[in-house]
């Protein structure tokens, strides 16, 4: 049984590696509210992402998960502490990043092929070039025979589809993903964890995949960050040594990876709670 | 654990049966299309032909109220003959390039009006008091000070439809900007789109659902605006006939009037519709009224 936390953050936060995809030091982000208050969204968030890692962050609702992954994008700066990506700080939305939404954000104008070339049209590539390389990637996640359809006469998995060849043809190093998955049943689910899966292996970006299903991240990841409920920082790490390639459809019926998920749930658990305490208490 | 499948020898039997429902289900759809048109030309004849009765019976007076057959001969002489203005066909020529002219450039204004200050949230917080200011002063006056100003040809009309039309299309296109979607936004951001391209492939094609539903009610705007204009003061057009037939005591030739306003206005909200389909064809198909 390798598993075990990590060395808690505070001690490596010290040196992150020089060469990590993502490493987020020691950050606190405060914001302030509409109505003039002081908010803290996350506090002495230290995290790193290796180059080709895939990492997945839970905690209960509300805990500053997405925040997280906008402090890498940029759009968020922090309060304190440094945020940088591939050894550069972040300045602007850098071009080695790939984002998946939760909700759909996919254009509903545009057909799929028109959607996915959206990346590649915006870098400034030929339209040629643009559209030859766009067809490759409906091919890839099998949609082929959909180019053409608006993204309402697909359906949800189809439209994630859509959602992954948008991101991934502009080859992003750094892929962040926030609860890309929640909104789809149990089934499609399952298939679009594999499609993730094997294109993150052709790719070789780094991830870091937000979701509020622990399942979901002990099947996919390398490591996992647990989160306290807000204000968010670190409660734990942990290397998920199952091992690759994984089939979601099976994975979830192995033993180890069934203790795995119960150990990391214990720590889980409390958080959620207090969570949930603390949502009925201030009704937000 | 046995799996339960059920047998296929009744699928013929079950195929018929479908088939005969269908056919069935299909009639019934017929048969109440049929019911809502026949419904709707009842309503109309009974309507004109009680009116036709109470104005030949005298319970509705036709010289304040018309009558269906007077309103008719006035078009039939209009378009025979022509009106005490020249040829009708004129008058709405006329109407129609006031109208027009109005709508585009009030459209056009609006809509770029709308984009900048849903953009910039500045200029939105000091102009958003003015514009509320400018919204509530009932327009319909400012044809006088048109008149006055640009005198009684084309230009105080279009101005006067301008001005109308530019609110409407504004307030939508503002509205529209400032609901496009955080995400799809963030999304083409990630994706490398600049902020003028965001505008264009994001926050306008997001906004047309918002601006086409105002070009609808803005049209009407515009042709009462032209037709105001000419009311107060003109030398040719619907509004001036309507002025006229009404100095002369004239109810059918103002009916008459009306119903021709009325046809334009319809024939243009038709290819509005048109064009609407055409530029939204990426949308679902919305739940259409039944027949329409």
């Amino acid at each position: 049984m390798q598993l075990q936390p990590m060395a808690a953050e505070r001690l490596s936060q010290a040196a992150p590696p020089a060469d990590a995809a993502i490493a987020i030091d020691d950050v606190t982000l405060r914001f302030v509210t509409p109505d003039g208050h002081m908010m803290t969204a996350i506090r002495d968030f230290t995290m790193t992402v290796a180059r080709g890692e895939f990492a997945c962050v839970v905690g209960p609702t509300g805990c500053g998960k997405s925040t997280t992954l906008n402090l890498v994008t940029g759009l968020l700066r922090p309060t304190t502490g440094n945020v940088r990506v591939m050894g550069n700080p972040v300045t602007d939305i850098s071009r080695d990043i790939g984002f998946v939404f939760q909700a759909d954000a996919l254009f509903p104008w545009r057909s799929v092929i028109d959607n996915v070339a959206a990346g590649p049209l915006y870098r400034g590539t030929p339209k040629a070039q643009a559209y030859e390389r766009a067809r490759d990637w409906i091919g890839r996640v099998g949609l082929g025979r959909f180019e053409k359809h608006y993204p309402h006469q697909l359906s949800g998995g189809m439209r994630k589809r859509v959602a992954l060849a948008q991101t991934f043809i502009n080859q992003p190093k750094i892929l962040l993903m926030d609860e890309p998955f929640s909104a789809l049943d149990m089934q499609t689910r399952t298939a679009m964890q594999d499609e993730l899966l094997g294109l993150w292996s052709e790719q070789k970006s780094s991830v870091v995949f937000v979701t509020h299903d622990l399942e979901e991240a002990v099947a996919l990841a390398d490591k996992v960050y647990v989160l306290t409920a807000g204000p968010g920082t670190v409660k734990s790490v942990y290397r998920i040594d199952l091992p690759r390639p994984r089939v979601m459809a099976d994975i979830r019926y192995d033993p180890k990876f069934i203790e795995i998920a119960k150990v990391i749930w214990n720590d889980l658990r409390e958080e959620v709670q207090l969570g949930q305490c603390r949502t009925l208490q201030t009704g937000h | 654990m046995t799996a339960i499948s059920p047998t296929a020898d009744h699928a013929a039997t079950r195929d018929a049966s479908i088939a005969v429902a269908e056919g069935r289900a299909k009639a019934r759809l017929r048969r109440r299309h049929a019911l809502v048109i026949g419904l709707r030309l009842a309503i109309l004849v009974v309507f004109l032909g009680l009116w036709e009765l109470g104005a030949d019976y005298n319970f509705i007076d036709p010289f304040f109220f018309a009558s269906p057959s007077g309103i008719w001969q006035q078009i039939w002489s209009w378009i025979t003959e022509g009106t005490s203005q020249g040829p009708l066909w004129l008058q709405i020529y006329v109407t129609l390039e006031e109208t027009f002219l109005g709508f585009v450039i009030g459209a056009l204004g609006g809509i770029a009006a709308g984009i900048i200050l849903g953009r910039n949230r500045l200029l939105a917080d000091v102009f958003s008091i003015y514009i509320k200011i400018a919204n509530s002063v009932p327009r319909v006056v400012l044809g006088s000070v048109f008149i006055i100003a640009l005198g009684l040809g084309m230009a105080s009309k279009v101005a006067l439809a301008v001005v109308m039309v530019f609110f409407v299309v504004f307030a939508n296109a503002f509205q529209g900007v400032r609901e496009a979607d955080r995400a799809m936004i963030a999304n083409a951001q990630i994706l490398g789109a600049s902020p003028f391209q965001i505008t264009r492939t994001v926050i306008i094609p997001s906004a047309m659902s918002w601006i086409l539903a105002s070009l609808h009610v803005s049209f009407g705007f515009a042709l009462v605006g032209a037709v105001v204009g000419e009311f107060l003061g003109a030398k040719q057009g619907m509004g001036l006939l309507i002025s006229t037939a009404q100095g002369a005591f004239n109810a059918n030739g103002v009916f008459a009037a009306m119903i021709i306003l009325a046809v334009m206005a319809l024939v243009v909200e038709f290819i509005i519709t048109r064009f609407e389909n055409y530029v939204v064809k990426w949308r679902p198909a919305p739940f259409n009224e039944q027949g329409a």
